[in-house]
């Protein structure tokens, strides 16, 4: 098997005030999976995700992004392997232009002159948002922000993408607009949501975690079709869903 | 590069004086007020060249001279003081309609008066000619510290956001009866502003570290480097020329 995209091992971590928010995750990623990180709120999800890339640094265990540990010596090289697209899009795009905050990662990670216009370009390109370029992300729709954000992740041409509730506060046609732009991306994906039929589009995969830990950890429309997990982590699907495993 | 939308201090255009480099246009804005701020203040007819000059730029700029009328009234309520002084002041006096007024005072409030305008006069002219976005491009360019670049960058962005989020607030405090003229309700008003203090500082938190995954290290990278001739230069440096021109002039006939 060639290296994992992600590979976390063993990986514990407490926050300051002693209350464990990870307890002994194992997990790992093919190149080019796409996963799903469900799990009710507090179960520790978003506190997985800031481990990926050294934002938080582990209690006890590893994390490795391609085959590079995450550590202090290696901390820059990790955060342009992981593209972490946040939940509210206006905590990510700061800068003034649409462009200008497309070109602001991958200028961090020393890109400069035309390869970093390029590289900006073919960002906003996959996410449809060309056109948008010189517009102030505060004149955008919540949907187009969240593509731009996503765009500003992509042009660090990075590994592993993790999204953070990308469906959230998204109207149906830009909910769909997200999920075909992130189709058509061939990249190791993790995604947490709490949007279970958005996890069935995107994600052959599925991980649940509650209270720290691993739970389950296998094929999407199996996970959800299974009532009783379900039910014992706090997650179900809207109101008149059913799934059958084909 | 515009940021697509409008500032009430800017006023979009294509004039020579738009086109030039915000890094020129900045540094003549500085050194022309400190030429009106080192003139003396008994040189009336600098002070009246100095308004000629602001004409000119105006004109060639195609900038309505009521246009900046009206925005230079921001300046009413710090000129208070000058009034106050020929009145205030000791010294000789002047008796002007009945009332004495002190001579000194009268030459201190103009002092004021006419420098703190022309200031304002210059600061809304780069203004109107150069959007934000420009502006801070130029402070960056003329190597302001990037601590003070990076702050207005973040400010010119995140202003609006913070204005939508207290504008939210009060809609959903009046929704539920609230009357802000109301001096007993003032303390929900107080409470609001401390949330919005809190939920500000906890959005600087998160985009922190959204900056730190893209691999912000502390310096913003300068991402638009466009070089300028000697002409552009010596153009748009003309005006802190006759600035000089003026008060040489004004220092050397007192």
């Amino acid at each position: 098997m060639s290296t994992p995209s992600l590979h976390v091992s063993g990986l514990t971590f407490s926050y300051p005030d002693g209350s464990r928010a990870l307890d002994g995750i194992d997990l790992a990623v093919a190149p080019g999976e796409r996963v799903a990180l469900l799990g009710p709120n507090g179960a520790g999800k978003t506190t997985l995700v800031l481990q990926l890339n050294g934002v938080l640094r582990a209690t006890s265990g590893e994390v490795e992004i391609g085959g590079l540990a995450v550590g202090s010596q290696t901390l820059r090289e990790i955060r342009r392997r992981v593209g972490i697209v946040f939940q509210d899009p206006d905590d990510q795009l700061f800068m003034p232009t649409v462009a200008e905050d497309v070109a602001f990662g991958p200028a961090n990670f020393g890109l400069r002159g035309p390869d970093l216009d390029a590289r900006a370009h073919a960002a906003l390109a996959t996410v449809d948002m060309t056109d948008h370029a010189d517009c102030s992300p505060m004149h955008l729709s919540y949907g187009q922000r969240r593509r731009v954000a996503l765009a500003t992740v992509l042009a660090c041409d990075p590994e592993v993408l993790v999204l953070d509730e990308p469906s959230s506060n998204l109207d149906p046609v830009a909910r769909r607009e997200l999920a075909d732009v992130l189709l058509r991306l061939e990249r190791t994906m993790l995604m947490v949501t709490h949007d279970l039929p958005y996890a069935l589009q995107l994600c052959p995969r599925s991980i649940v975690l509650d209270r720290g830990q691993v739970v389950a950890d296998g094929p999407t429309r199996e996970l959800l079709s299974d009532g009783d997990l379900l039910a014992r982590h706090r997650l179900e699907l809207p109101y008149g869903f059913t799934l059958a495993v084909d | 590069m515009g940021a697509g939308h409008a500032h009430p201090l800017h006023l979009p255009g294509t004039s020579p004086v738009h086109r030039l480099a915000p890094q020129v246009k900045v540094l003549t804005a500085f050194l022309v007020v400190c030429c009106v701020v080192a003139t003396p203040r008994e040189a009336f007819g600098t002070f009246g060249g100095y308004l000629v000059l602001l004409a000119a730029v105006w004109a060639v700029a195609a900038i309505p001279p009521g246009w900046i009328g009206r925005r230079a009234l921001i300046e009413l309520p710090f000129v208070v003081l000058a009034v106050l002084l020929p009145f205030a002041q000791g010294g000789e006096r002047l008796d002007v309609a009945g009332l004495s007024l002190s001579i000194d005072g009268l030459l201190a409030g103009w002092n004021i008066i006419v420098k703190g305008t022309l200031g304002v006069l210059t600061s809304l002219t780069l203004a109107a000619t150069t959007s934000p976005r420009d502006l801070l491009l130029g402070l960056q360019r003329l190597r302001v510290p990037a601590t003070i670049t990076t702050i207005a960058t973040l400010m010119l962005r995140y202003v609006e956001v913070i204005i939508g989020e207290a504008r939210r607030m009060r809609i959903a405090r009046i929704s539920r009866g609230h009357d802000p003229r109301l001096l007993w309700q003032a303390g929900a008003v107080a409470r609001s502003v401390g949330s919005l203090f809190l939920r500000s500082y906890e959005r600087g938190e998160r985009v922190h570290l959204a900056m730190l995954a893209r691999g912000f290290t502390g310096a913003m990278p300068v991402l638009a480097e466009a070089p300028v001739t000697r002409r552009e230069w010596a153009l748009g440096l003309l005006p802190v020329g006759i600035a000089l021109a003026l008060v040489v002039g004004a220092w050397w006939a007192a």
